[in-house]
């Protein structure tokens, strides 16, 4: 019983990271279409930029988040929307979806050229002990995870819902051309996902680096992952990102444990083709009308 | 006509410079160009099933994996090249096919998602089942064969051996993109809704991209099983579809000769690159997405759009163009 | 800036030339992973070899030519490792050294043994001194030599009865996991849990529930660095009391760093270890950090004492020869006192693998201790 405990816990907690870094995935596509194949390695480069704040410019560790969390924001966030986005997004979701690979080749190649190729210690910013719970333990470190996560789904939605911005932010998502007619600064509202993306990940990247430890080839299997978690809860409701990163993380540790360590990583894949073709609105996502 | 025949004399050099380059180069040369044509031709189906029939595909690495496991297990065994060719083409017929019944129900990025599905789980099969594929100790010491009575063990003998199937699946690719065919894929691409009521089969043109496309990769797989002598897992993951695809739209999806020019950027260049010390994938990264910004229509739509510019006294913008739109 | 000049100039040399040797220098490329998955290891590699050539080019080189060393990158990818080897080989070298991952070193070898150019691996699968190769060599312990010490050892050591092996599923993992798996059985210990995991993995969660399961006398971990890294954490975090074993990699520097606290009592059978109790390799160590500026892992070992094999060997038989320096290497034993530059003595046999002495260690407060040294396995 213990061991089963022990099993939910570690899948929850796991699951907690695979939903924070599914949620700003889920945002991106929501409100402009985009399809962020990097966002792995989004996840990865901010721990990246904290770590370079303390070695080169000396900075305490504080500091250097406090500075991180700005730079990714304004890299991740702005620098991506503008340099990238928007140039390409008028051609169509296909050049994107290549440029945002690319993307995820230059941070990855550019963190292990410039940064270092092996895995780097993180600093955790709270206890890293542990707790005992019936049987299992728990770290605190994943404990803080899923609290993390499902507060930061809470805020979004309450933002989404219950402010004008955010209001304005799904109108924008639900129909930009109406949107503008309307009066409401689409291209502003577009800017304003990129930067809650990029604080998204920016948080996401300090809570998981201390666990994963920062390494360049971080993102490829988060960001695969996220994809997964995003389409199997529900693409196009935030909320659907909790449900389907807590939900792979738990089925993920249980397949390994009782069915086949070895295909273990085959199990949400046929999920994911499950899904996408018999219920491609997601475990808890609304019906979307397909556009002709 | 201007663009044609520019097209017919670059072609022309291109296949003389072909025939002639392995003469003059050291092994590791040839080698490079052996699989730069295995390479496209793998490239030339997925741009059959992306560029003419608009179906997204990451899956094309796992059919140049079936391929290339059918031709080691066969030719490990004793049996020649072309039973392997055979087996594989059927195999990969069958499964393409399969594969496209979910492009059936969903498009775009959500067939991305399922076909990048398949590959992994394509890979994990390799990797884990040893009795039929050696799992991660791979297959090694793979034969070159001999066609006709001409051993192709020798460098250039292979080369020559991979450039002839290339000209034949160029030969057949062609002869399929001028076909009926070839137009219903096109019109699938553009606008299937119109196109099924024009009464084009979209359902069975979908699978046939698909099929056909794979039958291709798996065509590539059985050239490079004997090319690189061993083969593993690793080789026919996620990355390499990534490869394929980044191929295909650099060289510029949906024409002719995309596939050739894409995998001569993707094999050559990173070999040109290699001086600035590792940068390269930095570069190419950036190369590729710069081109997606201001060139979509990859390095042919942007020599087209110039060559246009070149052509028509008009000075009205150029709007680049694919094989068979109307001009 | 040094190195870089000298490989642009050694690669050009190599394009350029016709196939000639150039009579001043010797061609010495090194074919090694610099990046992907085996990129650390061989950055060790690479440089201890580039010290112990700058070394020996300082003091007139081998037989008065000096060495020129063109590095290439294999990318960690078999594939590219043996069109690499195929460049390499293009430029007429004297040796090759290099690749460390094994899947590599079987794609290329059989290149380097039809072009009859001796190749010095890092690689330890088993198998690849099992192909009837006679021009590749090992500069570590192939599994079937380190696998049969860490067998003695849980069976005399430890006294156990039952094992469980967690394992990387890659063919440096798999081939381990097979080759302990033999070993064990050998000596009548039975293998009660074989749990297999995934190179980057990051929770072993799972892993470590099945292991605290099966209930085993001991547990040996046999992944990489990272991976390693996390398992410690994760079993410390459960509660695993059972003594962890491991080879090298588990005990290895990087591993303790990442790891911490969990890394201490962790034991295991050391091949080569930067922090062996042996004056040479001390003073190697500091050579190295002093250099670099970093703490040399087995790799930078296996890269220096494989340029120092073949000087030594090209002395004894005075001239350059490739083929015979194949021959000679085969049953060679080569002594500090002979060649300061070897570290520790070594001998070849006629497959290629290597004995040596290895060592027992601990982790003890975070660092490295040698428990025990053990004699090689011949004489």
């Amino acid at each position: 019983m213990a061991d089963i405990l022990q099993l939910l816990v570690a899948g929850l907690a796991t699951g907690g990271i695979y939903a924070l870094v599914a949620i700003g995935f889920v945002l991106l596509w929501q409100t402009s279409q985009t399809i962020n194949f990097a966002q792995g390695e989004f996840v990865m480069v901010p721990a990246f930029f904290v770590l370079a704040a303390m070695k080169l410019g000396g900075l305490s560790f504080p500091v250097a988040m406090l500075l991180g969390f700005l730079v990714t924001v304004v890299v991740l966030g702005l620098l991506f929307k503008r340099l990238l986005v928007d140039p390409i997004i008028r051609h169509g979701v296909l050049p994107l979806v290549i440029s945002s690979i690319a993307l995820a080749i230059f941070l990855k190649e550019s963190v292990k050229e410039f940064y270092a190729a092996d895995a780097q210690p993180f600093p955790a910013a709270w206890a890293t002990t542990n707790l005992t719970v019936g049987g299992a333990v728990v770290a605190v470190q994943n404990l803080v995870i899923i609290a993390v996560a499902v507060v930061a789904v809470a805020a979004l939605q309450y933002f989404l819902a219950g402010t004008r911005t955010g209001r304005r932010m799904q109108a924008t998502a639900q129909n930009p051309g109406l949107a503008r007619i309307l009066g409401i600064p689409v291209e502003r509202m577009i800017l304003y996902t990129f930067l809650i993306n990029a604080g998204l990940v920016a948080l996401a990247s300090f809570l998981v680096s201390p666990i994963y430890l920062a390494k360049f080839s971080n993102g490829e299997t988060l960001g695969l992952v996220a994809f997964i978690a995003a389409i199997i809860g529900g693409f196009n409701q935030v909320r659907g990102a909790i449900v389907g990163g807590l939900l792979l993380g738990v089925i993920d540790n249980f397949v390994a444990a009782y069915l086949s360590a070895q295909y273990r990583g085959a199990i949400p894949l046929f999920l994911l083709i499950a899904v996408i073709l018999f219920r491609p609105q997601g475990l808890v996502g609304r019906v979307e009308e397909r556009t002709v | 006509m201007t663009r044609a025949r520019t097209a017919r004399v670059i072609a022309a050099a291109v296949v003389v410079a072909a025939i002639v380059a392995p003469f003059t180069l050291k092994p590791y040369g040839i080698y490079l160009l052996s699989l730069w044509a295995v390479m496209t031709i793998a490239a030339i189906g997925l741009n059959l099933t992306l560029g003419y029939a608009g179906q997204i595909s990451l899956a094309q690495a796992s059919f140049v994996g079936i391929g290339a496991y059918t031709a080691a297990i066969l030719t490990t065994q004793g049996w020649p090249l072309a039973a392997a060719f055979v087996l594989a083409m059927a195999l990969c017929f069958a499964i393409g096919w399969l594969l496209g019944y979910p492009a059936l129900r969903v498009q775009h990025h959500y067939l991305a998602f399922v076909t990048l599905s398949f590959a992994t789980l394509v890979f994990l099969v390799l990797r884990n089942e040893e009795w039929l594929t050696k799992g991660v100790y791979g297959i090694s010491g793979i034969p070159r064969p001999t066609v006709l009575g001409w051993s192709t063990q020798g460098p250039v003998d292979f080369y020559f051996f991979c450039l002839g199937v290339l000209a034949l699946v160029s030969a057949a690719t062609w002869w399929i993109i001028r076909s009926p065919w070839g137009r219903a894929f096109m019109a699938l691409r553009e606008n299937p809704i119109r196109a099924s009521s024009l009464g084009v089969d979209t359902r069975r043109y979908t699978l046939m991209a698909f099929a056909i496309g794979s039958v291709l990769g798996g065509i590539s797989g059985v050239l490079y099983a004997p090319l690189v002598q061993f083969i593993e897992p690793n080789a026919f993951a996620l990355g390499l579809s990534f490869n394929l695809l980044l191929m295909v739209i650099v060289g510029g999806s949906g024409y002719f000769y995309g596939p050739f020019l894409g995998a001569v950027v993707s094999v050559l260049l990173p070999e040109w690159l290699r001086f600035s010390e590792g940068l390269y994938l930095i570069l190419y990264a950036v190369f590729v997405m710069i081109l997606m910004a201001y060139f979509p229509s990859g390095l042919l739509g942007l020599a087209e759009g110039l060559i246009k510019r070149a052509g028509k006294p008009a000075p009205g913008p150029a709007l680049p163009t694919r094989d068979g739109d109307a001009s | 800036m040094n190195t870089w000049i000298k490989s642009t100039l050694a690669a050009a040399l190599a394009i350029g030339t016709a196939g000639a040797v150039a009579q001043q220098t010797v061609n010495l490329p090194i074919v090694i992973e610099l990046s992907g998955a085996g990129a650390v290891s061989g950055t060790n590699f690479r440089d201890g070899a580039v010290l112990a050539i700058d070394e020996i080019n300082a003091k007139s080189g081998i037989l008065g030519r000096k060495i020129v060393a063109p590095q290439t990158d294999t990318q960690s990818n078999p594939g590219v490792s043996r069109a690499q080897v195929q460049k390499a080989l293009d430029g007429n070298p004297y040796a090759i050294l290099g690749p460390i991952f094994s899947g590599s070193v079987k794609a290329n070898m059989v290149l380097a043994q039809q072009a009859e150019v001796p190749q010095f691996t890092g690689a330890e699968a088993a198998d690849i001194t099992q192909a009837g190769n006679a021009y590749i060599f090992r500069t570590s312990f192939g599994q079937q030599a380190s696998m049969p010490k860490i067998a003695n050892y849980i069976r005399d050591g430890l006294k156990a009865k039952s094992v469980a092996v967690l394992w990387v599923n890659n063919d440096f993992g798999k081939g381990g996991r097979d080759t302990f798996v033999r070993e064990m059985t050998a000596r009548g210990i039975k293998v009660v849990a074989d749990i297999s995991t995934e190179s980057g993995q990051v929770d072993f969660a799972a892993d470590v529930v099945k292991l605290k399961g099966a209930n085993a006398n001991a547990i040996f971990a046999y992944t990489n660095e990272e991976e390693s890294a996390r398992f410690l954490r994760e079993a410390r975090k459960q509660g695993i009391s059972t003594p962890l074993i491991g080879e090298t990699t588990l005990l290895n520097q990087k591993v303790i760093e990442l790891a911490g606290d969990a890394a201490n009592g962790v034991r295991g059978h050391v091949g080569l270890s930067a922090e062996a109790p042996i004056p040479a390799v001390k003073e190697f160590r500091d050579k190295f950090v002093k250099r670099y500026n970093y703490v040399p892992d087995h790799n930078g070992i296996k890269g220096y004492t494989a340029v120092y094999a073949v000087k030594h060997a090209t002395e004894k038989i005075g001239k350059f020869d490739r083929k015979l320096l194949a021959k000679t290497m085969h049953g060679l034993t080569i002594t500090p006192k002979q060649e300061p530059g070897i570290l520790m003595e070594t001998t070849w046999d006629d497959k290629g693998d290597i004995d040596r002495i290895s060592f027992l260690a601990e982790v003890v407060e975070g660092k490295q201790k040698i428990v025990q040294t053990l004699p090689k396995l011949g004489k």
